[in-house]
């Protein structure tokens, strides 16, 4: 329904309005601070529990997955590809371990799901790439954080 | 140096391609810009006889106004070339029509070969108009003295037009 | 015409020229830095001091990009389009007078390229074929938005041209001229004295009514927001530009930049005094103590710097109102300008007459 209000003569002669209008925007321009961040020089803080690029967490050199299969049990989008091996101490480990980025939705299944604490989500979020990109365990064994 | 020769001719080329253009192009949009041209140079030749006033007037009257509510309607119409080809005349039309343009064409190169200019001149000689203050106040001048009666005819006139034209779009929607 | 006249003619067409050429540059960076600041971001500020040679890449992008003519297209008109749109700013500055006339050698400059008796006539008659441009570029296209915006643009221009004429006659009324350069001289006269303050013989003073009503069909005229419909980009895509691309499209931004400065020059001209120095300019000239050539020179140039200061301040206000005001809707704008413009026009027109009828001017 078209409701007509009644408007005052000083509203229907624009003119005060609009020069309120500029001098709102013209005080927004010399006055008000700017909300940008610049960044490549200055970043956003996230959070400690932001979940970013991928890392498996290693002690002492040695990565602390053992290959139980749990993570890409529970991932939902399938981009988790363990291939299981037998290290000389007949201990299991990784011998392939890949994520799949382009399908990763970053839920953070995997960390939960993990009972060695091995694989985890790091505070990195700067991931473009110029091509297709399928991490493999050489890359993702780098400790990108301090989780 | 006198280069208003060169001015001259390129302004009546340029006028007399587009005045073809207007007659020989099958899309009445495309003929209705050409006209725009045409009138455009017209004014480049008025402004070149000193007569600014009557060269502004031209472009803000003809090319500025009333091309625009041509090309406007045209557009609103939507004419296409196949509804055109619908309203061509007939063999006998088409003869008449030559006919008559060439006798038109060929009475106009008579007159201008026949007749001489006047030898005398006009009351109102550039320096005239120049002492009296320049175009736009003579001609303003004596419309509102001399002419003041036909030029409120004229636009009572106009006005009755306007009128009718409103008239006649409201009784059809009606 | 001999030589002194022709170089007289070229300095003058340079003067005026190099600025006008650089105005889409130098605006397109007060737009983008301007608007961002008063949505409080920051804008381009990489390259250059404060970003300001932002427009170097920008150009050589426009200049770099593939520049195709789409198969739909009617293809004279389409070239067509942007230089048409293109001429017309170019032809309308040069009967706008940037500083008074100076002698030099017995001779008189005028400092206006071309010094028409009919001044403003040529303005308005030059600024209405503004409108081909835009009509050409929406028609050619073949393209439903294009034609819509043209449509729109085209009546539009046609029902502010109106009321934009007749807010003038008031201020040719009210100097009895209609000569842009004889306007300029008129209102360096003293309207009134309020104690200190000495009021020029402006013509915002005089007919402040016509001011505003030029004002807003300057922006109707030159398509900016608050009237930018032609282009509205959130209904009509881009409007009548949609189909071009690379230098066209850059033609068409130049246009509408240069359009911005002709109207500012004109509305400085017209009702803002023109070349009139600024005050404080006159004592500033005195305390220098010029005499003969060197004084004149730099009396014109103080003058054409008060015109330049005029002109940049209105197209300041032009961005600034665009990020001010949300756009008209299509009725509102034909409502406003046959409903209220014209009529507050034509009682412009009649108050004038009356002032003028009891000498009160």
């Amino acid at each position: 329904m078209l409701v007509k209000h009644k408007k005052s003569i000083w509203y229907e002669f624009y003119v005060i309005d609009i020069a309120k209008g500029l001098f709102i925007t013209m005080r927004n321009m010399l006055f008000a601070p700017n909300v940008t961040i610049e960044y490549p020089e200055v970043r956003r803080n996230y959070s400690d529990r932001f979940r970013g690029m991928h890392y498996i967490k290693s002690v002492n050199g040695v990565e602390n997955c053992t290959a139980c299969m749990l993570c890409p049990t529970v991932c939902p989008a399938e981009c988790i590809h363990i291939e299981a091996g037998e290290r000389p101490d007949k201990e299991k480990y990784p011998v392939k371990f890949e994520v799949d980025l382009l399908r990763c939705c970053f839920c953070g299944m995997c960390e939960e799901a993990c009972p060695k604490d091995a694989i985890k989500l790091s505070n990195i979020y700067e991931m473009s790439v110029s091509q297709r990109t399928v991490y493999d365990k050489s890359y993702l064994a780098e400790q990108r954080g301090n989780k | 140096m006198d280069i208003s020769p060169v001015f001259f001719y390129s302004f009546a080329a340029v006028a007399i391609a587009f005045s073809g253009m207007v007659v020989l192009k099958k899309s009445p949009i495309a003929s209705a810009l050409s006209l725009v041209i045409v009138f455009f140079c017209f004014g480049g030749l008025y402004a070149m006889l000193d007569a600014h006033l009557v060269a502004a007037l031209q472009i803000l009257v003809y090319a500025g106004a009333i091309m625009v509510l041509f090309i406007f309607v045209i557009m609103l119409l939507n004419i296409d070339a196949p509804s055109l080809d619908t309203m061509r005349a007939g063999r006998l039309g088409r003869f008449m029509i030559i006919a008559l343009s060439i006798g038109l064409l060929s009475l106009f190169i008579w007159a201008f070969k026949e007749t001489t200019p006047p030898a005398s001149v006009g009351a109102f000689t550039p320096q005239r108009i120049q002492e009296a203050g320049g175009n736009t106040r003579v001609l303003s001048e004596l419309l509102f003295s001399e002419y003041i009666l036909p030029f409120e005819l004229t636009s009572v006139l106009l006005l009755g037009a306007i009128v009718g034209a409103v008239a006649i779009a409201k009784r059809r929607s009606t | 015409m001999d030589t002194f006249d022709w170089v007289a003619t070229a300095v003058k067409i340079l003067i005026v020229l190099v600025p006008l050429l650089s105005v889409a540059p130098v605006m397109a960076w007060v737009e983008r830095r301007g608007s961002a600041l008063m949505q409080n971001r920051k804008g381009p500020n990489r390259i250059g001091p404060l970003g300001l040679l932002q427009s170097i890449p920008d150009a050589i992008k426009f200049m770099g990009k593939e520049d195709p003519i789409p198969g739909h297209v009617e293809k004279f008109y389409y070239v067509l389009a942007p230089l048409a749109s293109l001429i017309v700013p170019f032809l309308t500055f040069a009967v706008i007078p940037f500083a008074s006339s100076m002698t030099i050698d017995g001779r008189v400059i005028n400092f206006q390229i071309a010094d028409l008796n009919v001044g403003f006539l040529f303005i308005l008659a030059v600024g209405s074929l503004g409108v081909y441009g835009i009509i050409m570029a929406g028609w050619s296209s073949n393209n439903k938005y294009a034609l819509l915006g043209s449509l729109r643009s085209s009546s539009q221009m046609i029902s502010y041209e109106l009321s934009m004429g007749l807010s003038v006659i008031g201020i040719v009324m009210a100097f009895s001229t209609v000569h842009l350069g004889e306007i300029a001289r008129a209102q360096g006269e003293v309207l009134m004295t309020l104690g200190p303050l000495t009021i020029p013989k402006w013509g915002i003073f005089i007919q402040p009514l016509g001011f505003l009503i030029f004002l807003t069909t300057a922006f109707a005229e030159t398509n900016r927001l608050p009237f930018d419909l032609p282009e509205g980009e959130s209904e009509l895509v881009a409007g009548y530009h949609l189909e071009y691309g690379s230098m066209k499209f850059a033609l068409f931004m130049m246009a509408e930049y240069m359009n911005m400065a002709v109207a500012s020059g004109f509305i400085a001209s017209l009702y803002f005094g023109g070349w009139q120095m600024l005050p404080g300019m006159h004592s500033v000239l005195d305390v220098l103590g010029l005499s003969g050539l060197t004084f004149d020179i730099v009396r014109v140039a103080f003058e054409a710097l008060s015109f330049l200061l005029k002109l940049c301040f209105f197209m300041w206000f032009f961005v600034w109102v665009r990020w001010t005001l949300p756009r008209f809707r299509y009725d509102q704008l034909m409502d406003f300008g046959w409903k209220v413009l014209l009529p507050l026009s034509l009682a412009n027109i009649f108050i004038t007459g009356v002032m003028i009828y009891y000498r009160w001017y």
